[in-house]
Protein backbone atom coordinates (compact mmCIF):
# COMPACT_ATOMS: atom_id res chain seq x y z
CA UNK A 1 0.00 0.00 0.00
CA UNK A 2 3.00 2.50 0.88
CA UNK A 3 4.59 1.93 -3.37
CA UNK A 4 4.40 4.92 -5.44
CA UNK A 5 2.40 2.97 -8.06
CA UNK A 6 0.59 4.70 -11.63
CA UNK A 7 -2.06 5.43 -9.97
CA UNK A 8 -0.40 7.28 -6.78
CA UNK A 9 0.86 9.15 -10.41
CA UNK A 10 -2.18 9.80 -11.07
CA UNK A 11 -3.72 11.24 -7.90
CA UNK A 12 -0.51 13.63 -7.54
CA UNK A 13 -1.28 14.87 -11.37
CA UNK A 14 -4.66 15.56 -10.75
CA UNK A 15 -3.83 16.98 -7.23
CA UNK A 16 -1.88 19.32 -8.81
CA UNK A 17 -4.11 20.37 -11.05
CA UNK A 18 -6.70 21.11 -8.66
CA UNK A 19 -3.59 23.30 -6.82
CA UNK A 20 -3.08 25.27 -10.35
CA UNK A 21 -6.73 26.70 -9.91
CA UNK A 22 -6.66 27.07 -6.22
CA UNK A 23 -3.35 29.67 -6.96
CA UNK A 24 -5.51 31.04 -9.98
CA UNK A 25 -6.90 34.10 -7.61
CA UNK A 26 -3.08 34.71 -6.38
CA UNK A 27 -2.23 34.36 -9.71
CA UNK A 28 -4.67 37.33 -10.98
CA UNK A 29 -3.78 39.35 -7.70
CA UNK A 30 -0.08 39.55 -9.07
CA UNK A 31 -0.96 39.96 -12.57
CA UNK A 32 -3.32 43.14 -12.71
CA UNK A 33 -1.29 44.42 -9.78
CA UNK A 34 1.67 44.82 -11.85
CA UNK A 35 -0.39 45.64 -15.30
CA UNK A 36 -0.43 49.10 -17.20
CA UNK A 37 -3.45 51.04 -15.57
CA UNK A 38 -3.95 52.09 -19.00
CA UNK A 39 -3.76 49.06 -20.98
CA UNK A 40 -6.78 46.88 -22.41
CA UNK A 41 -5.08 43.51 -22.03
CA UNK A 42 -6.75 40.21 -21.65
CA UNK A 43 -7.84 39.75 -18.30
CA UNK A 44 -5.18 37.03 -17.41
CA UNK A 45 -2.50 38.30 -18.88
CA UNK A 46 0.51 39.93 -17.51
CA UNK A 47 1.44 43.62 -19.63
CA UNK A 48 5.21 44.34 -20.56
CA UNK A 49 7.15 45.75 -18.52
CA UNK A 50 5.85 45.39 -15.51
CA UNK A 51 4.68 47.79 -13.28
CA UNK A 52 6.25 47.66 -9.87
CA UNK A 53 5.77 51.32 -9.63
CA UNK A 54 1.93 50.77 -8.64
CA UNK A 55 2.65 49.10 -5.81
CA UNK A 56 5.27 51.95 -4.40
CA UNK A 57 2.00 54.65 -5.74
CA UNK A 58 -0.49 52.18 -3.60
CA UNK A 59 1.75 51.82 -0.92
CA UNK A 60 2.21 56.08 -0.15
CA UNK A 61 -1.56 56.61 -1.49
CA UNK A 62 -3.09 54.32 0.81
CA UNK A 63 -0.86 54.96 3.48
CA UNK A 64 -0.13 51.42 3.82
CA UNK A 65 3.38 51.56 5.99
CA UNK A 66 1.65 53.26 9.06
CA UNK A 67 -1.30 50.87 8.93
CA UNK A 68 0.65 47.83 9.05
CA UNK A 69 2.48 49.29 11.83
CA UNK A 70 -0.56 49.91 13.84
CA UNK A 71 -1.66 46.72 12.88
CA UNK A 72 1.11 45.08 13.72
CA UNK A 73 0.72 47.15 17.52
CA UNK A 74 -2.44 46.34 17.81
CA UNK A 75 -2.15 42.51 17.06
CA UNK A 76 1.06 42.24 19.18
CA UNK A 77 -0.83 44.37 22.46
CA UNK A 78 -3.69 42.17 22.32
CA UNK A 79 -1.93 38.53 21.97
CA UNK A 80 0.01 39.34 24.48
CA UNK A 81 -2.80 40.60 27.04
CA UNK A 82 -5.11 37.28 25.98
CA UNK A 83 -2.51 35.22 26.60
CA UNK A 84 -1.27 37.24 30.16
CA UNK A 85 -5.15 37.20 31.21
CA UNK A 86 -6.50 33.94 29.99
CA UNK A 87 -3.50 32.10 31.35
CA UNK A 88 -3.56 33.24 34.94
CA UNK A 89 -7.25 33.03 35.13
CA UNK A 90 -7.44 29.51 33.97
CA UNK A 91 -4.86 28.49 36.48
CA UNK A 92 -6.96 29.63 39.55
CA UNK A 93 -9.95 28.08 38.08
CA UNK A 94 -8.51 24.89 37.27
CA UNK A 95 -6.68 24.76 40.67
CA UNK A 96 -9.49 26.13 42.90
CA UNK A 97 -11.86 23.35 43.13
CA UNK A 98 -14.91 25.79 44.66
CA UNK A 99 -18.05 25.97 43.02
CA UNK A 100 -17.44 29.46 42.26
CA UNK A 101 -14.54 28.35 39.89
CA UNK A 102 -17.00 25.82 38.09
CA UNK A 103 -19.34 28.72 37.56
CA UNK A 104 -16.71 31.21 36.33
CA UNK A 105 -15.27 28.47 33.87
CA UNK A 106 -19.44 28.47 32.33
CA UNK A 107 -19.75 31.61 32.93
CA UNK A 108 -16.65 32.04 29.91
CA UNK A 109 -18.09 29.25 27.99
CA UNK A 110 -21.41 30.79 27.29
CA UNK A 111 -19.28 33.58 25.18
CA UNK A 112 -19.23 30.74 22.46
CA UNK A 113 -22.79 31.21 21.91
CA UNK A 114 -23.05 35.53 21.52
CA UNK A 115 -21.83 36.13 18.07
CA UNK A 116 -21.21 39.29 18.49
CA UNK A 117 -23.69 41.09 16.21
CA UNK A 118 -25.40 41.66 19.56
CA UNK A 119 -23.01 43.30 21.21
CA UNK A 120 -21.68 45.34 18.22
CA UNK A 121 -24.67 48.83 19.20
CA UNK A 122 -24.45 48.94 22.45
CA UNK A 123 -20.55 48.75 22.98
CA UNK A 124 -20.07 51.23 19.95
CA UNK A 125 -22.72 53.59 21.92
CA UNK A 126 -21.05 52.98 25.21
CA UNK A 127 -17.15 53.48 23.69
CA UNK A 128 -18.37 56.31 22.21
CA UNK A 129 -19.25 57.79 25.81
CA UNK A 130 -16.56 56.96 27.59
CA UNK A 131 -14.68 58.98 23.91
CA UNK A 132 -12.81 55.53 22.74
CA UNK A 133 -13.82 55.60 19.27
CA UNK A 134 -10.57 56.20 17.38
CA UNK A 135 -8.09 55.34 20.04
CA UNK A 136 -6.86 51.69 19.28
CA UNK A 137 -7.51 51.16 22.56
CA UNK A 138 -11.53 50.27 21.91
CA UNK A 139 -10.57 47.61 19.58
CA UNK A 140 -7.60 45.94 21.76
CA UNK A 141 -10.23 46.02 24.65
CA UNK A 142 -12.60 44.26 22.20
CA UNK A 143 -10.28 41.89 20.71
CA UNK A 144 -9.12 40.52 24.52
CA UNK A 145 -12.56 40.14 26.01
CA UNK A 146 -13.35 38.27 23.07
CA UNK A 147 -10.79 35.81 22.83
CA UNK A 148 -11.28 34.95 26.35
CA UNK A 149 -13.66 32.23 25.60
CA UNK A 150 -11.85 30.24 23.54
CA UNK A 151 -8.50 30.98 25.46
CA UNK A 152 -9.74 29.68 28.46
CA UNK A 153 -11.47 26.84 27.10
CA UNK A 154 -7.64 25.94 25.97
CA UNK A 155 -6.10 26.73 28.72
CA UNK A 156 -8.35 24.59 31.20
CA UNK A 157 -8.62 21.82 29.14
CA UNK A 158 -4.65 21.29 29.06
CA UNK A 159 -4.24 22.41 32.79
CA UNK A 160 -6.70 19.98 34.41
CA UNK A 161 -4.21 17.35 32.47
CA UNK A 162 -0.98 18.38 33.71
CA UNK A 163 0.38 16.99 37.01
CA UNK A 164 0.50 18.91 39.80
CA UNK A 165 4.05 17.72 41.18
CA UNK A 166 6.04 20.78 39.81
CA UNK A 167 3.98 23.09 41.35
CA UNK A 168 3.94 21.64 44.91
CA UNK A 169 7.10 20.68 44.54
CA UNK A 170 7.84 24.86 44.03
CA UNK A 171 5.08 25.53 46.67
CA UNK A 172 7.12 23.15 49.16
CA UNK A 173 10.03 25.23 48.00
CA UNK A 174 9.01 28.15 49.17
CA UNK A 175 7.77 29.74 45.62
CA UNK A 176 4.62 32.52 46.04
CA UNK A 177 1.71 31.26 43.80
CA UNK A 178 2.80 34.30 41.54
CA UNK A 179 6.72 32.85 41.30
CA UNK A 180 5.30 29.22 40.77
CA UNK A 181 2.77 30.42 37.99
CA UNK A 182 5.55 32.34 36.12
CA UNK A 183 8.89 29.77 36.65
CA UNK A 184 6.90 26.60 36.87
CA UNK A 185 3.09 26.41 34.90
CA UNK A 186 4.07 29.05 32.15
CA UNK A 187 6.67 27.33 30.43
CA UNK A 188 4.65 23.87 31.16
CA UNK A 189 1.37 25.54 29.49
CA UNK A 190 3.39 26.73 25.79
CA UNK A 191 2.09 24.55 23.28
CA UNK A 192 -1.14 25.94 24.08
CA UNK A 193 0.26 29.45 24.68
CA UNK A 194 1.67 28.95 20.88
CA UNK A 195 -1.96 28.03 19.79
CA UNK A 196 -3.64 30.71 21.46
CA UNK A 197 -0.83 33.40 19.89
CA UNK A 198 -1.23 31.72 16.34
CA UNK A 199 -5.35 31.73 16.45
CA UNK A 200 -5.36 35.34 18.20
CA UNK A 201 -3.22 36.87 16.08
CA UNK A 202 -4.62 35.62 12.69
CA UNK A 203 -8.00 36.51 13.65
CA UNK A 204 -7.15 39.74 14.74
CA UNK A 205 -4.93 41.04 12.19
CA UNK A 206 -7.18 39.89 9.46
CA UNK A 207 -10.42 41.12 11.61
CA UNK A 208 -12.38 44.45 9.23
CA UNK A 209 -15.65 45.12 11.09
CA UNK A 210 -14.21 46.57 14.42
CA UNK A 211 -11.97 48.78 12.75
CA UNK A 212 -14.11 49.76 10.16
CA UNK A 213 -16.36 51.24 13.37
CA UNK A 214 -13.63 52.14 15.69
CA UNK A 215 -10.87 53.42 13.84
CA UNK A 216 -12.77 54.90 10.22
CA UNK A 217 -10.85 58.42 9.81
CA UNK A 218 -8.58 58.19 12.37
CA UNK A 219 -4.73 58.07 12.32
CA UNK A 220 -4.79 54.19 13.44
CA UNK A 221 -6.35 52.62 11.04
CA UNK A 222 -5.47 49.26 10.48
CA UNK A 223 -4.20 47.21 7.27
CA UNK A 224 -7.71 45.91 6.00
CA UNK A 225 -9.34 49.11 6.61
CA UNK A 226 -6.85 50.73 4.60
CA UNK A 227 -7.33 48.88 2.22
CA UNK A 228 -11.09 49.09 2.24
CA UNK A 229 -10.41 53.00 2.45
CA UNK A 230 -7.81 52.46 -0.55
CA UNK A 231 -11.00 50.78 -2.94
CA UNK A 232 -13.44 53.00 -2.08
CA UNK A 233 -11.03 56.08 -3.57
CA UNK A 234 -9.79 54.03 -6.45
CA UNK A 235 -12.48 51.80 -7.42
CA UNK A 236 -11.95 52.06 -11.26
CA UNK A 237 -8.09 51.83 -10.86
CA UNK A 238 -8.08 47.72 -10.58
CA UNK A 239 -4.21 47.43 -10.73
CA UNK A 240 -3.62 50.16 -8.02
CA UNK A 241 -6.35 48.17 -6.03
CA UNK A 242 -4.61 44.93 -6.29
CA UNK A 243 -1.04 46.45 -5.65
CA UNK A 244 -2.85 48.02 -2.24
CA UNK A 245 -3.80 44.46 -1.91
CA UNK A 246 -0.49 42.96 -2.39
CA UNK A 247 0.70 45.09 0.06
CA UNK A 248 -1.44 44.82 2.92
CA UNK A 249 -1.18 41.09 3.18
CA UNK A 250 2.59 40.69 2.77
CA UNK A 251 3.44 40.40 6.35
CA UNK A 252 0.84 37.85 6.61
CA UNK A 253 2.19 36.11 3.86
CA UNK A 254 5.77 36.15 4.58
CA UNK A 255 5.11 35.12 8.10
CA UNK A 256 3.05 32.10 6.77
CA UNK A 257 5.86 30.77 4.65
CA UNK A 258 8.24 30.64 7.65
CA UNK A 259 5.64 29.30 10.44
CA UNK A 260 3.83 27.19 8.19
CA UNK A 261 3.80 24.24 10.21
CA UNK A 262 2.79 25.60 13.36
CA UNK A 263 0.21 27.76 11.62
CA UNK A 264 -1.42 24.36 10.63
CA UNK A 265 -0.95 22.72 13.61
CA UNK A 266 -2.32 25.14 15.34
CA UNK A 267 -5.36 25.33 13.76
CA UNK A 268 -5.76 21.68 13.89
CA UNK A 269 -4.95 21.56 18.10
CA UNK A 270 -6.68 24.54 18.88
CA UNK A 271 -10.20 23.96 17.10
CA UNK A 272 -10.51 20.34 17.65
CA UNK A 273 -11.14 21.24 21.24
CA UNK B 1 -1.27 17.45 53.94
CA UNK B 2 -0.25 19.90 56.25
CA UNK B 3 3.47 21.53 57.57
CA UNK B 4 3.90 18.58 60.09
CA UNK B 5 4.40 15.61 57.48
CA UNK B 6 7.99 15.93 55.14
CA UNK B 7 8.18 17.49 52.53
CA UNK B 8 9.19 14.06 50.74
CA UNK B 9 6.57 12.06 52.48
CA UNK B 10 3.99 14.62 51.15
CA UNK B 11 5.50 14.12 47.48
CA UNK B 12 5.27 10.47 47.27
CA UNK B 13 1.56 10.23 48.57
CA UNK B 14 0.53 12.47 46.60
CA UNK B 15 2.09 10.61 43.83
CA UNK B 16 0.94 7.50 44.83
CA UNK B 17 -2.49 8.48 44.99
CA UNK B 18 -2.28 9.64 41.74
CA UNK B 19 -0.47 6.44 40.29
CA UNK B 20 -3.42 4.75 41.68
CA UNK B 21 -6.45 6.24 40.44
CA UNK B 22 -5.04 7.72 37.22
CA UNK B 23 -7.76 10.22 35.27
CA UNK B 24 -9.32 10.77 38.19
CA UNK B 25 -9.61 14.67 40.35
CA UNK B 26 -6.89 15.23 42.90
CA UNK B 27 -7.39 12.95 45.85
CA UNK B 28 -8.33 15.02 49.00
CA UNK B 29 -5.91 15.72 51.65
CA UNK B 30 -3.27 16.67 48.93
CA UNK B 31 -0.36 19.76 49.56
CA UNK B 32 -3.25 22.97 48.68
CA UNK B 33 -2.23 24.79 45.51
CA UNK B 34 -4.23 27.89 45.71
CA UNK B 35 -3.66 30.18 43.03
CA UNK B 36 -4.68 33.46 44.09
CA UNK B 37 -8.43 34.76 43.34
CA UNK B 38 -7.23 37.97 41.57
CA UNK B 39 -5.54 36.13 38.86
CA UNK B 40 -9.30 35.30 37.72
CA UNK B 41 -10.25 39.23 38.53
CA UNK B 42 -9.29 40.89 35.11
CA UNK B 43 -10.44 38.33 33.01
CA UNK B 44 -13.87 38.25 34.55
CA UNK B 45 -14.07 41.85 35.18
CA UNK B 46 -12.99 42.71 31.48
CA UNK B 47 -15.45 39.93 29.82
CA UNK B 48 -18.14 41.35 32.29
CA UNK B 49 -18.07 44.95 30.68
CA UNK B 50 -16.96 44.55 27.03
CA UNK B 51 -18.91 40.97 26.26
CA UNK B 52 -21.66 39.99 29.05
CA UNK B 53 -23.09 43.55 29.48
CA UNK B 54 -23.20 44.91 26.45
CA UNK B 55 -25.16 41.73 24.94
CA UNK B 56 -27.67 42.06 28.21
CA UNK B 57 -28.23 45.70 27.01
CA UNK B 58 -28.50 44.34 23.42
CA UNK B 59 -31.60 42.17 24.01
CA UNK B 60 -33.17 44.78 26.76
CA UNK B 61 -33.04 47.26 24.53
CA UNK B 62 -34.52 44.90 21.67
CA UNK B 63 -38.04 45.41 23.73
CA UNK B 64 -37.85 49.19 23.86
CA UNK B 65 -38.10 52.24 21.72
CA UNK B 66 -34.69 53.11 22.68
CA UNK B 67 -32.95 55.95 20.86
CA UNK B 68 -29.35 55.67 21.80
CA UNK B 69 -28.98 59.20 23.08
CA UNK B 70 -31.44 60.10 25.02
CA UNK B 71 -31.93 58.79 28.78
CA UNK B 72 -35.53 58.07 28.56
CA UNK B 73 -37.10 54.32 26.84
CA UNK B 74 -40.11 52.87 27.06
CA UNK B 75 -40.87 49.07 26.51
CA UNK B 76 -42.80 48.37 22.92
CA UNK B 77 -42.95 44.86 23.57
CA UNK B 78 -42.35 42.94 20.74
CA UNK B 79 -43.23 45.77 18.30
CA UNK B 80 -39.25 45.60 16.67
CA UNK B 81 -39.36 42.00 16.15
CA UNK B 82 -43.16 42.20 14.13
CA UNK B 83 -41.19 45.31 12.18
CA UNK B 84 -38.48 43.23 11.74
CA UNK B 85 -40.17 40.24 10.20
CA UNK B 86 -42.33 42.47 8.21
CA UNK B 87 -39.32 43.84 5.88
CA UNK B 88 -38.29 42.01 3.17
CA UNK B 89 -34.64 42.83 2.59
CA UNK B 90 -34.55 41.49 6.45
CA UNK B 91 -36.72 37.98 5.80
CA UNK B 92 -34.19 38.12 2.83
CA UNK B 93 -31.45 38.36 4.49
CA UNK B 94 -32.35 35.56 7.05
CA UNK B 95 -33.11 33.24 3.89
CA UNK B 96 -29.70 33.96 2.61
CA UNK B 97 -28.09 33.50 5.44
CA UNK B 98 -29.17 29.62 5.77
CA UNK B 99 -28.74 29.68 1.98
CA UNK B 100 -25.33 30.42 2.28
CA UNK B 101 -24.61 28.24 5.38
CA UNK B 102 -25.93 25.28 3.88
CA UNK B 103 -23.80 25.80 0.45
CA UNK B 104 -20.89 26.98 2.55
CA UNK B 105 -20.96 23.86 5.05
CA UNK B 106 -21.45 21.31 2.42
CA UNK B 107 -19.01 22.42 -0.29
CA UNK B 108 -16.36 23.60 2.12
CA UNK B 109 -16.33 19.92 3.78
CA UNK B 110 -16.88 18.04 0.79
CA UNK B 111 -13.79 19.71 -0.67
CA UNK B 112 -12.04 20.17 2.15
CA UNK B 113 -12.16 15.79 3.20
CA UNK B 114 -11.35 15.02 -0.44
CA UNK B 115 -7.91 17.67 -0.30
CA UNK B 116 -7.40 16.04 2.87
CA UNK B 117 -7.49 12.09 1.41
CA UNK B 118 -5.78 13.15 -1.42
CA UNK B 119 -2.58 14.80 0.19
CA UNK B 120 -2.56 12.50 3.09
CA UNK B 121 -1.27 9.58 0.51
CA UNK B 122 2.21 8.60 -0.83
CA UNK B 123 2.37 11.35 -3.13
CA UNK B 124 5.64 13.50 -3.28
CA UNK B 125 4.27 16.78 -3.15
CA UNK B 126 1.65 16.54 -0.61
CA UNK B 127 3.41 19.27 1.72
CA UNK B 128 3.66 21.52 -0.97
CA UNK B 129 0.41 20.88 -2.03
CA UNK B 130 -0.76 21.19 1.88
CA UNK B 131 1.00 24.45 1.54
CA UNK B 132 -1.04 25.63 -1.34
CA UNK B 133 -4.48 24.43 -0.37
CA UNK B 134 -4.24 26.24 2.98
CA UNK B 135 -2.99 29.60 2.26
CA UNK B 136 -6.15 31.15 1.40
CA UNK B 137 -7.59 30.52 5.26
CA UNK B 138 -4.19 32.77 6.12
CA UNK B 139 -5.79 35.84 3.66
CA UNK B 140 -7.38 38.67 4.82
CA UNK B 141 -10.98 37.97 4.04
CA UNK B 142 -11.65 41.27 2.82
CA UNK B 143 -8.77 40.93 0.62
CA UNK B 144 -9.77 37.41 -0.76
CA UNK B 145 -13.79 39.54 -0.96
CA UNK B 146 -12.29 42.29 -3.50
CA UNK B 147 -10.46 39.55 -5.41
CA UNK B 148 -13.30 37.34 -6.28
CA UNK B 149 -14.90 40.56 -6.85
CA UNK B 150 -12.45 41.06 -9.63
CA UNK B 151 -12.75 36.95 -10.95
CA UNK B 152 -16.32 37.32 -11.54
CA UNK B 153 -16.99 41.11 -13.08
CA UNK B 154 -18.81 41.08 -16.40
CA UNK B 155 -15.74 41.30 -18.10
CA UNK B 156 -13.55 39.56 -15.14
CA UNK B 157 -10.99 36.43 -15.17
CA UNK B 158 -13.99 34.16 -15.32
CA UNK B 159 -16.26 35.32 -18.22
CA UNK B 160 -12.57 35.69 -20.11
CA UNK B 161 -11.58 32.51 -19.92
CA UNK B 162 -15.09 30.73 -20.86
CA UNK B 163 -14.67 32.99 -23.76
CA UNK B 164 -11.29 31.67 -24.66
CA UNK B 165 -12.25 27.87 -24.01
CA UNK B 166 -15.40 28.51 -26.40
CA UNK B 167 -17.81 28.13 -23.75
CA UNK B 168 -19.19 32.07 -23.98
CA UNK B 169 -22.59 30.80 -23.44
CA UNK B 170 -21.75 30.39 -19.90
CA UNK B 171 -21.13 33.69 -19.22
CA UNK B 172 -23.13 35.05 -16.51
CA UNK B 173 -23.49 38.73 -14.59
CA UNK B 174 -21.73 36.48 -11.41
CA UNK B 175 -22.33 39.14 -9.37
CA UNK B 176 -25.22 41.09 -10.81
CA UNK B 177 -27.94 38.55 -11.12
CA UNK B 178 -29.74 38.65 -8.51
CA UNK B 179 -30.20 34.47 -8.60
CA UNK B 180 -26.34 33.70 -9.06
CA UNK B 181 -24.31 36.40 -6.78
CA UNK B 182 -25.02 34.31 -3.34
CA UNK B 183 -23.76 31.12 -4.84
CA UNK B 184 -20.55 33.47 -6.24
CA UNK B 185 -20.04 34.64 -3.01
CA UNK B 186 -20.08 31.21 -1.48
CA UNK B 187 -17.24 29.93 -4.45
CA UNK B 188 -15.15 32.93 -2.83
CA UNK B 189 -15.89 31.73 0.83
CA UNK B 190 -15.38 27.90 -0.12
CA UNK B 191 -12.20 28.95 -1.61
CA UNK B 192 -10.88 30.31 1.34
CA UNK B 193 -11.94 27.66 3.64
CA UNK B 194 -11.53 24.27 2.06
CA UNK B 195 -7.90 24.69 3.25
CA UNK B 196 -8.86 25.08 6.95
CA UNK B 197 -11.24 22.17 6.96
CA UNK B 198 -8.05 20.11 4.90
CA UNK B 199 -6.02 20.95 8.05
CA UNK B 200 -8.75 19.36 10.80
CA UNK B 201 -9.76 16.27 8.42
CA UNK B 202 -5.83 15.45 8.11
CA UNK B 203 -5.47 15.65 12.13
CA UNK B 204 -8.25 13.01 12.20
CA UNK B 205 -6.74 11.31 9.23
CA UNK B 206 -3.16 10.78 10.33
CA UNK B 207 -5.22 8.98 13.63
CA UNK B 208 -6.71 6.21 11.43
CA UNK B 209 -4.60 3.27 12.39
CA UNK B 210 -3.05 1.71 8.73
CA UNK B 211 -3.86 -1.95 10.08
CA UNK B 212 -6.99 -1.42 9.71
CA UNK B 213 -6.92 0.54 5.69
CA UNK B 214 -4.61 -2.95 5.27
CA UNK B 215 -7.01 -5.66 6.59
CA UNK B 216 -9.62 -4.19 4.49
CA UNK B 217 -7.32 -3.66 1.74
CA UNK B 218 -6.36 -7.51 1.74
CA UNK B 219 -10.29 -8.50 2.46
CA UNK B 220 -10.63 -7.24 -1.15
CA UNK B 221 -12.14 -3.36 -0.74
CA UNK B 222 -11.16 -1.06 -3.25
CA UNK B 223 -9.92 2.30 -2.44
CA UNK B 224 -13.11 3.77 -2.42
CA UNK B 225 -14.92 1.00 -0.13
CA UNK B 226 -12.14 1.76 2.15
CA UNK B 227 -12.62 5.26 2.58
CA UNK B 228 -16.19 5.19 2.52
CA UNK B 229 -16.68 2.17 5.38
CA UNK B 230 -13.19 2.34 7.00
CA UNK B 231 -11.79 6.24 7.19
CA UNK B 232 -15.36 7.66 7.49
CA UNK B 233 -16.39 5.93 10.56
CA UNK B 234 -12.58 6.37 12.11
CA UNK B 235 -13.15 10.63 11.48
CA UNK B 236 -16.42 11.22 12.49
CA UNK B 237 -15.35 13.88 15.12
CA UNK B 238 -13.61 15.73 12.61
CA UNK B 239 -16.58 15.36 10.42
CA UNK B 240 -18.72 16.80 13.22
CA UNK B 241 -16.05 19.49 14.70
CA UNK B 242 -15.71 20.41 10.66
CA UNK B 243 -19.35 21.33 10.37
CA UNK B 244 -20.00 22.64 13.42
CA UNK B 245 -17.26 25.87 12.86
CA UNK B 246 -18.24 26.33 8.91
CA UNK B 247 -21.99 26.52 9.92
CA UNK B 248 -20.84 28.51 12.94
CA UNK B 249 -18.26 31.08 11.09
CA UNK B 250 -21.14 31.19 7.84
CA UNK B 251 -24.24 32.04 9.88
CA UNK B 252 -21.87 35.35 11.13
CA UNK B 253 -20.75 35.82 7.28
CA UNK B 254 -19.33 39.52 7.24
CA UNK B 255 -16.47 40.51 5.52
CA UNK B 256 -16.07 38.49 2.03
CA UNK B 257 -20.19 39.62 1.57
CA UNK B 258 -19.60 43.63 2.50
CA UNK B 259 -16.34 43.23 0.19
CA UNK B 260 -17.88 41.35 -2.72
CA UNK B 261 -21.14 42.84 -3.21
CA UNK B 262 -21.76 45.25 -0.11
CA UNK B 263 -25.13 42.93 0.07
CA UNK B 264 -26.12 43.56 -3.54
CA UNK B 265 -27.62 43.95 -6.29
CA UNK B 266 -30.70 45.19 -4.46
CA UNK B 267 -30.46 43.18 -1.61
CA UNK B 268 -29.96 39.96 -2.71
CA UNK B 269 -26.24 38.60 -1.30
CA UNK B 270 -27.65 40.42 2.29
CA UNK B 271 -26.68 38.46 5.49
CA UNK B 272 -28.10 38.61 8.64
CA UNK B 273 -24.51 40.45 9.82
CA UNK B 274 -24.65 42.28 7.22
CA UNK B 275 -28.36 43.89 7.75
CA UNK B 276 -27.59 44.35 11.31
CA UNK B 277 -24.65 46.61 10.59
CA UNK B 278 -26.76 48.21 8.29
CA UNK B 279 -29.47 49.00 10.27
CA UNK B 280 -27.51 50.02 12.89
CA UNK B 281 -24.64 52.39 11.58
CA UNK B 282 -26.47 53.39 8.21
CA UNK B 283 -29.92 53.74 9.14
CA UNK B 284 -29.74 54.56 12.51
CA UNK B 285 -32.67 52.17 13.46
CA UNK B 286 -31.13 51.17 16.76
CA UNK B 287 -34.30 49.02 17.89
CA UNK B 288 -34.85 47.11 14.21
CA UNK B 289 -30.80 46.42 14.14
CA UNK B 290 -30.93 44.97 17.94
CA UNK B 291 -34.09 42.65 17.28
CA UNK B 292 -32.38 41.04 13.81
CA UNK B 293 -29.32 40.73 16.12
CA UNK B 294 -31.33 39.10 18.86
CA UNK B 295 -32.74 36.81 15.99
CA UNK B 296 -29.23 36.34 14.90
CA UNK B 297 -28.24 34.96 17.97
CA UNK B 298 -30.92 33.05 18.77
CA UNK B 299 -30.05 31.19 15.71
CA UNK B 300 -26.56 30.98 16.72
CA UNK B 301 -27.14 29.91 19.87
CA UNK B 302 -29.30 27.12 19.54
CA UNK B 303 -27.28 25.85 16.35
CA UNK B 304 -24.26 25.71 18.45
CA UNK B 305 -25.96 24.30 21.39
CA UNK B 306 -26.93 21.10 19.61
CA UNK B 307 -24.12 20.56 17.33
CA UNK B 308 -21.91 21.28 20.43
CA UNK B 309 -24.04 18.31 22.33
CA UNK B 310 -23.29 16.39 19.34
CA UNK B 311 -19.63 16.84 19.55
CA UNK B 312 -19.67 15.89 23.24
CA UNK B 313 -21.55 12.84 22.20
CA UNK B 314 -19.73 11.95 19.59
CA UNK B 315 -16.17 11.99 21.87
CA UNK B 316 -17.64 9.69 24.36
CA UNK B 317 -18.04 7.01 21.44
Amino acid sequence: MNRYTRRTFALEAILIAVAAVFMVPLYVLVAVALRDPDSTAGFLGFTWPLRFENLATAWTESAMGPSLLNSVIITTVSVVLVIVVASTASYTITRRTQRWSRGVFYLFLTGFLFPGQLALLPLYLMFSQLGLVGNPLSVILIYVAGHMPFAIFLYCAFLRDLPRDYEEAATLDGARPLRTFRSIVFPLIRPVTGTVAILTALAVWNDFLNPLLYLTGGSSRTAPLSVYTFVGEYSANWPLVFSALITSVIPILIAYVFMQRFIMRGFATGLKG
Amino acid sequence: MTVQTTPTEAAIATMSKRQRRPGRRRPQGGLAIRPPIWFVLPAVLLYLAVVVTPNLQGVLFSFTDWDGFTKGFSFVGLQNYSSVMADDNATRAITNTFVLTLVVAIGQNILGLLLALGVNTQIKSRYLLRLVFFLPVVLTPIVAGYLWKYLLTPGGTLNTVLASLGLGSLQQDWLGNPDLVLYSVCAAIIWQGAGFSMVIYLAGLQAVPAEALEAAAIDGAGPIRRTWSITLPLINGAIVVNLLLAVLGSLKQFDTVFSMTGGGPAGASETMATIVYKTAFLYLQYPNALAQAVILTIVVGVIGFFQYRLTQRKALA
